[in-house]
Order: C-alpha cells, then structure tokens, then sequence
C-alpha cells in the first residue's frame, strides 16, 4: 500500500488558506498551513508532525513529517523548486507492521520506518526542537494502532501540545518542549536595560539631574562677567578713566559667589548620583548572583568558575563606575556644551558659529573611532577571562600541578595568556592613542579660529575686546571638557559589553523551571516512580526510556561501570536537571510540580567528594538548616560518627574549616557531611559513591555513619564496591543509560547475569569492567517496569 | 560507640598523677580523663564532653551549671589550666600596618606582643568577637570591637 505521489501533479492543487480549517490554531502562522491544507482529505486531522530538516545527503532543507488519524505523510521540496515547501513527497497509510524507530549519533537523529524488518524509508534531523521525536513515535504508534483495529486512541486526560503531544496545563499555552528559547544579538543598546534597576531610584536621579543643571549653569556665570570686567573697567582704565571700585567689587563678588555656588551644587550633584549608582550597582550584583544561584547544574556545567566570578565581580563594577563617574561627567560637559553654545549664540552668533565649527569635526573623529573600539573592547573582556580562568584552573588543582611538577608548564600557560591579553590591547592602543593627541590638535586650531575672526571683527569695531576675552575664557572650557568627553567612547564600550554579559547571565533561564502552578506535599512517604525518563546531555543521549519504582523505606543500590548513567539519574531525581522526556514523580506528584526548594529539603545528598563552606563544623553541619540547637547538631554528628574526632579538634565543633575543609582528612569530611544530610531528616538519602574516596578502615567508620542514616528512608545508593551494598533491598544494574538488571543480591546471583559476573570480577579482585560483562549479556534488554 | 551517660552516672577524682580520673556508673575506672568543649567560642558552656585517654567519649555534659558543685570545680579547675585564650583589652601599638606585623597588646593576662601572620589569621566571631590566631598558634580574643579605646579601634580598623 506504500503510495508515492507524483509532485508535479500535486503542486496545482495549492488552496489559499481556510481560515475555518480544521487546522489547530498553531498552524495559522505555520509556513506548511497552506501545503498541508491542499493535501488533507475532510476527514483528516493533523495529529503530530516533526520538522525534517535535513535531506538525504545531509544538506540543511525544511522538509514537514506529519501524522494524520489515517497515514503518515511527508512533505518537502523535490529539489526541483528552490525554497519549495509545497510538495507532498511520500505518504505511507496506515498498516499493521509498520514501526518507526529512531536512533541519534553526534546530534543527528534518524528516524525510520520499517515495515516488519524491511526499511521504508529514513529521515534525518538535528533536534531543534528538544525531544519531540520520542511522543512522534508514540503518537504514530497510537494512530495506526486506532486505524488498524478502528478503535478510537485513548484520550489524554489535559490537552496535549498539537505538535509534539507534551502535556501542556491549563495556563500553558506554548509548549515548553517546542517553543525554543530564542537566541536574540545583544544589542548596542543594552546599557538602556540597566533602567531597571535604576527605576527604584527615580526620584534621586531627578534631584541629582536639577543639581546638574543648577551646577553646571553656575560654572557659566564667571566668563560672562569677564565681559563686563573686561569693557567696563580695564580698557576705560587703559584709556585714562579712574577705576570704579564699587563696579569691581560687585564684579569679583559676583565672580566668587558664582564659583561657591557652583561648588555646593556640584559637591551635591556628585554626592547623590554616586549614592545612586553605587546603589544600583549593589542591586545588579545580588540580583545577578540570585538569579545564577536558582540556575541549573546544567548552566554552571557548560561555564567556567573564573568567567561567572568576573562577571558578577568586575562587570558590575565597571558598570557601577560608569555610571558614577563617566555618564555623569559626560552628562555635565554636554549640558555645559548645550548651554555655552546657547550664550554664545546669544551674545554674538558669527563669532559662535566659527567657534562652534570644530565640534561636528570631533563628533565625527568620536563616531569612526567608536566602531573601531568595539569589537576591541570585547575582545579584551574575552581575553582577560582566560586570564582568570588560568588562575581559576590552577589554584584549585595546585596539588596535580606540584605533584607532576608542571609549574612550568603553567606558567608558560598563563604568560601565553596574558602575551594575548598584550597583543590584543596593543592592537586596540594603536587606534586609542592617536584619539587624545587629535583631539587636542583640533581644539588648538579651533581656538586660533577665533583668536583670527575675533580680531578681525574687533578691527571692523563689531564685537569689543571684553566679548572676544569672553569667547576665549568659554571655549578653553569648553574645548577641554570634549577631551575629556571622548573618554566616553571607551568607557561606554566597556560597560555596554559588561552589560550585555551580566544580562546574559539574568536573560538565562532556567531549564529547571518553578512550577507555575506548584502542589504542596504535607507529609511525604517517599515513593519515588520514574517512567519513560530520557534525558540528553548536549547531543548525547545519557538516559534512555527508563522505568524505575522506588517503594517507601526501601534502599536501592545503583550499580554500572562509570558513564552508565548512575550519576546523571541521580541528578535528575535532585531536579538538578529536568529529564527530556517521561516524568519523575514522588509519591505521585510530578516532581516538575513541586518547588524546587520544598521539594529538594526532602532530599539528602552525600557525595563522593564532600564539600565543606568556609567557616566553623557546627555551621557547616547545620548548613541545611541554620536555625538547628547545638544539641541537634551534636546528635547528628553522633549518628555520623562524627562526634569524637570533632572534639579532638582544637576548638571542636567551634573549629574553622577553610575552603573546602582543608585541615581534614576526606573521611573526617565525608562523615560531616553525612551529619549534614542526617541534620535535614530527609525522606529521600541519595549517596552517590559516598564511600569511593577512603580507605577501607574509614570505609568501616563512614559505613557504620551511614547505616543510622538509611533507616527508615527511601534511599538510593550508587557504589563501585558492591559489598557497601548488602543493605540494598534490590539493586538496580545500569547500562548505556538504560536498566538491565533489577533484583535482590540473591536473584541477581541465582539469574548469573551482568551483576554475577561483575561480582565474581570484584571478590576475585580482577579489575573487568562492567562494560565488556553487559555487552554480552544475554538479558540485556530485560527492562524493569511497575 | 560508648552509650552516652547521663551526667550524674559518674564519679571524678583526682588521681595522684594529678590527672583525672573517671569511674562509670559501671564501676570501671579510665585514668587520666580530659574534658573538652565542644564549643569552646560560640557557647564555652554548654557541651563539655569527658574524653578517655584513647579518644573515646565516657560522659556527655550538657550544661556545666547541672553538675554537682564538686564535680562541676574539678573540671573548671581542669580546664582553667588548659586553656589559654587572653581576651585583649587594649592595642598600644603595632609594628605595621602590612603583615606580618607585630602587635604589643595588653591582655587580660598582662601585657604581651603577638604576631600577626596575614589578615586572615583575624575571624571575625559573632556579636563583634574576633579571634586571633597568632604566629605560634596563640589564640587571642576581642570581646566586643566597641568597648575597646579610640586608639586601639583605630589600630584594628587598618586590619579588619
């Protein structure tokens, strides 16, 4: 039944769109409406469809996979029509036999139809849109199911997505699965962004603003009197006329009074608009840090710790100190420049104009240079985060540096980076140092301009000596100020590309969201259901459709080789990232519907490297819960075997531990996290290799620890050594991401699969790796389900 | 582990050693007993806990007050000698401003120089106390930064 319609005869068959199509509502801005409305018969319904957006030769093509209740229809471009999206090439109806299957590598997804064990057809794709594909197949799976038996498909209970059928909530309108974030080009304007945070302080910006304006305004005063001086009274004196004290000493007293003025306004002008940006920078830096602490593993997982720390640290300040500083200085000399020019003009528009001549010249010379600084700019905020990111590298790592005697090797390392940072602010110093000196050489010949026409108008008897000594007082002012104003290019340049980078980090979201609607769970038992759970870590699928129950109370032991995906479950049941595809739910809520913090006090974590904050035992065992008496703390040191070696401790449970807990031994730490996790209660005990970095001895102690803390919880425990797992209800064998195993010691040993064979590998202490004992496993498909 | 006594299980002696000497409710005997607090800063106090010459807890006291008097003076005694933490009262004068910088300080226990080793040998403790840790391991405290003179803040402000 497999049809092949013939393009060319279906191109006619275009219908403008139907505005009363039976088309969900999504498609009305769908570049496929009008294609695929041409080629529906009446009774079909779209049900799921797929971008394709690659060909066979792997050539990027928008090409549309659609699900119908009555076939699976391909639509594309037959190459012959550029750009075409209006062609139906292939169509399969449904039949019993037919499965789709798909498969990734490298990012490229393939997906196929079989009939039986023959192969109908392949498409490849890069996933745009998340995981789409895995709900496809089902939704196909379901369709030709229901087109086959003519039984309806069963209904889902909320309203799916019409494309990819993730179930969407009631307030959802866009799916979450398909709307992909969008990457927008930050934009040269993103200092204006900073209004946000500047918004609070509205009232403060106008005070200081007046403040400018009143300032700057009495700083002109002075010239203006230099007029009157000037005419009035040294050249009548000049021309034999005594000196008219009281006319000078109105003059001098006018010419103080306005200089005092003018340093009360500016002093508070100054004082309130760094009060205000200090404050705004303040707020930048919190709310920055706040929002990069309810971010993602997955987040700090692709960035470095020395970039994050710059960005949050220096940018903000470079920000800060634009604002206080450059902006308000640039903001003064344009005022002054607006407001000379008016008196200026005022007192004598030629002259005014020939003074004013240079300033388009400079504003221009601003403008050139301003382009060329700032791909630079950039380029130095990149290269100086590889600096720190050097130093970010080594200083934690300084024991494998020094123990394989690489300090050289590091050195060379940093000094390349900063050879770079050199060459890329030589390259940007070449054009930054001609700017000043241009400056300069315009404002002289400026000022020669009007010393020439000035005296030229002087001998026509047009202006009076007072006016042009005026004009010169002005524009020396004003000529200096634009040198300084050109700093302006630089500094913006910095700050607007600090900006953009602390607004990338605040434009992030989080791809653990809250949950809008979120359910609060009173007493939580602890029974963890993990159903067709998939997760992707960049472009390699990590967890495949995995099914997995966990009863309340009961301890499951995860074992596999490493990079079989203990680990990556783990964090998805913290929520520290979210699964893919399928849902993980606690006592049958979706944990995606809980708050993340209400939900995560329910868990406690112990992990293989424990790490210790800055400051004293008792704070760092308290540290998920502040509020906890001394004598909780106690009891929970106790339970983790903690209590005694605290004591022998100089200033026991008052003693400092520096960063990550030097001074103790990783034992010693393990168990005060331990206390840490026994300090919360929690429901659910997640111990991830907890005993993988001590000694046997220690191993004895931090085993003992963690049996009081077992008891009575869900607990899931990963472990290379399996004899840490004799406590384990069942134990759960991992492999590629998937389940292969499941059952108790004794059944796994009885069934001798993949866990006999690697617990025969570990009691005959041969070192086999898990991977070679799965691969020929012959129960290797064998999937756990409830 | 020990099970935990309740603070009265047991008896304290001095032994002619001088060191102490701990019977249990049981009636076993552990010479040469220490008692330790468990927050020697934060809360001296609460929590001391009798500690057996090989490390081991013997006996829990939560409060100190709860003992009998007899009790209660031998471990005061015990601890007094032990512990060495003069609470400075005043700085007169330090020898830099950068360090390593050595202070002439007069203490609750008489006037002393220690030596500073860097800036974050000074803790910063709860309600304004600060602990510093002197070059040889010393620990001096500050009571309150407030109640010392003028001086000795302006001195401290350079560090802090």
């Amino acid at each position: 039944m497999l049809n092949v319609v013939n393009s060319a005869t279906v191109n006619s068959k275009i219908l403008p769109p139907n505005p009363s199509s039976k088309l969900p509502n999504v498609w009305q801005s769908n570049v496929w409406q009008s294609t695929v409305q041409a080629h529906l018969d009446d009774a079909e319904e779209p049900q799921a469809w797929l971008e394709i957006n690659l060909d066979e030769q792997l050539h990027f093509t928008e090409h549309l996979l659609l699900i119908t209740n009555r076939r699976l229809v391909y639509f594309g471009s037959d190459g012959t029509i550029s750009g075409g999206r209006n062609t139906l090439l292939r169509e399969y109806i449904y039949r019993s036999g037919l499965k789709l299957r798909q498969h990734d590598h490298a990012g490229i997804y393939s997906l196929e139809l079989f009939d039986g064990e023959s192969r109908l057809d392949h498409w490849r794709y890069t996933l745009t849109s998340d995981t789409s594909s895995t709900r496809f197949i089902k939704q196909f799976e379901q369709q030709c199911a229901s087109y086959v038996s003519g039984k309806p498909v069963p209904m889902e209970a909320t309203e799916p997505c019409p494309k990819c059928r993730y179930p969407l909530t009631a307030e959802q309108d866009e799916c979450p699965q398909c709307s992909s974030e969008t990457d927008t080009p930050p934009s040269t304007w993103t200092l204006f962004r900073l209004w946000r945070f500047a918004k609070p302080y509205q009232w403060q910006l106008l005070a200081g603003f007046l403040l400018m304006l009143a300032s700057t305004a009495a700083t002109l005063v002075p010239p203006y009197l230099t007029i009157p001086l000037m005419d009035k009274v040294l050249i009548p004196y000049q021309n034999g006329v005594p000196i008219d004290t009281g006319l000078v000493t109105l003059l001098l007293g006018g010419l103080l009074g306005s200089a005092l003025l003018a340093w009360g306004l500016g002093w508070s002008k100054t004082y309130i608009l760094a009060l205000v940006s200090e404050r705004i920078g303040a707020d930048l830096r919190t709310i920055t840090y706040d929002h990069l602490l309810k971010l993602s593993l997955e987040y700090f997982g692709g960035k470095r710790t020395g970039d994050l720390m710059a960005r949050i640290g220096s940018e903000s300040d470079r920000i800060c100190v634009f604002l206080s500083l450059h902006l308000l200085d640039f903001a003064t000399d344009v005022l002054m420049i607006i407001m000379t020019a008016a008196i200026l003009v005022s007192i004598n528009p030629e002259l005014a104009l020939v003074t004013l001549l240079p300033l388009p010249f400079i504003a221009w010379m601003i403008h050139i240079v301003r382009d060329k600084l700032r791909t630079g700019f950039e380029k130095i905020d990149r290269v100086w985060s590889e600096v720190s990111n050097v130093l970010a590298d080594t200083i934690p790592g300084i024991r494998v540096v020094k123990a394989f005697a690489q300090e050289a090797r590091e050195s060379t390392r940093f000094r390349e980076a900063n050879q770079h940072n050199l060459a890329v602010n030589d390259r940007i110093n070449k054009i930054w140092s001609l700017f000043s000196p241009s400056v300069t050489l315009l404002t002289e010949i400026g000022l020669l301009l009007v010393w020439a026409f000035g005296i030229w108008q002087i001998s026509k008897n047009e202006i009076s000596v007072g006016i042009l000594t005026a004009f010169l007082a002005y524009i020396s002012r004003f000529y200096t100020r634009l040198d300084s104003m050109s700093r302006i290019v630089s500094v913006t340049q910095k700050a607007a590309s600090g900006a953009k980078r602390i607004f990338d980090i605040l434009d992030h979201v989080s791809s653990v969201p809250e949950p809008s609607n979120p359910v609060h769970l009173d007493k939580v038992s602890g029974k963890i259901e993990i159903r067709s759970a998939g997760f992707r870590y960049g472009n390699r699928t990590v967890i495949k459709n995995l099914n997995l129950t966990i009863a309340p109370g009961e301890m499951i032991g995860l074992v596999g080789h490493s990079g079989s995906g203990k680990s990556t479950l783990v964090n998805l049941m913290c929520r520290f990232y979210d699964v893919s595809t399928g849902a993980i739910s606690l006592d049958g809520v979706n944990i995606r519907s809980l708050p993340i913090s209400e939900y995560r006090r329910n868990i406690g974590l112990v992990l293989q490297e424990p790490f210790l904050f800055f400051g004293s035992i008792a704070e760092n065992i308290a540290y998920g819960k502040p509020d906890a008496t001394r004598a909780e703390i106690i009891e929970a040191a106790r339970a983790a075997h903690a209590h005694e070696f605290i004591l022998r401790l100089p200033h026991g449970y008052d003693s400092l531990v520096g960063e990550r807990g030097h001074g103790l031994s990783g034992g010693e730490r393990q168990r005060i996290s331990i206390a840490r996790a026994l300090l919360i209660d929690p429901r659910i005990l997640i111990l991830d290799e907890a005993t993988a970095s001590v000694d046997t001895e220690t191993e004895k102690e931090i085993q003992k620890a963690l049996d009081n803390l077992v008891h009575g919880r869900t607990t899931i425990a990963i472990a290379h050594r399996l004899s840490t797992l004799h406590k384990a209800n069942s134990l759960v064998v991992m492999d590629r991401g998937q389940i292969v195993e499941v059952g108790s010691h004794d059944e796994l040993m009885a069934s001798e699969g993949a866990y006999y064979r690697l617990y025969q590998a570990q009691a005959r202490n041969v070192d086999t790796d898990l991977d070679d004992v799965v691969s020929n496993d012959a129960v290797a498909n064998k999937q756990t389900s409830a | 582990m020990n099970t935990i006594k309740s603070a009265i299980d047991f008896s304290l002696a001095r032994n002619s050693a001088g060191q102490l000497q701990f019977t249990s409710g049981d009636g076993l005997i552990y010479e040469d007993v220490n008692p330790v607090r468990a927050f020697p800063i934060s809360a001296p106090d609460e929590g001391i806990s009798l500690i057996s010459k090989e490390g081991h807890e013997l006996a829990w006291i939560p409060d100190l007050a709860a003992l009998p008097a007899a009790i209660k003076a031998l471990i005061s005694a015990v601890l007094a000698q032990r512990e060495f933490m003069p609470v400075i009262l005043r700085i007169i004068q330090v020898s830099s401003f950068a360090t390593p910088s050595t202070w002439d300080v007069e203490t609750d226990k008489g006037n002393t120089q220690l030596t500073l080793k860097a800036e974050d040998q000074i803790w910063r403790l709860k309600n304004n106390r600060l602990l510093i840790t002197d070059k040889n391991g010393v620990n001096f405290t500050i009571n309150s930064i407030e109640q010392l003179d003028r001086h000795s803040r302006k001195l401290l402000d350079r560090f802090l």
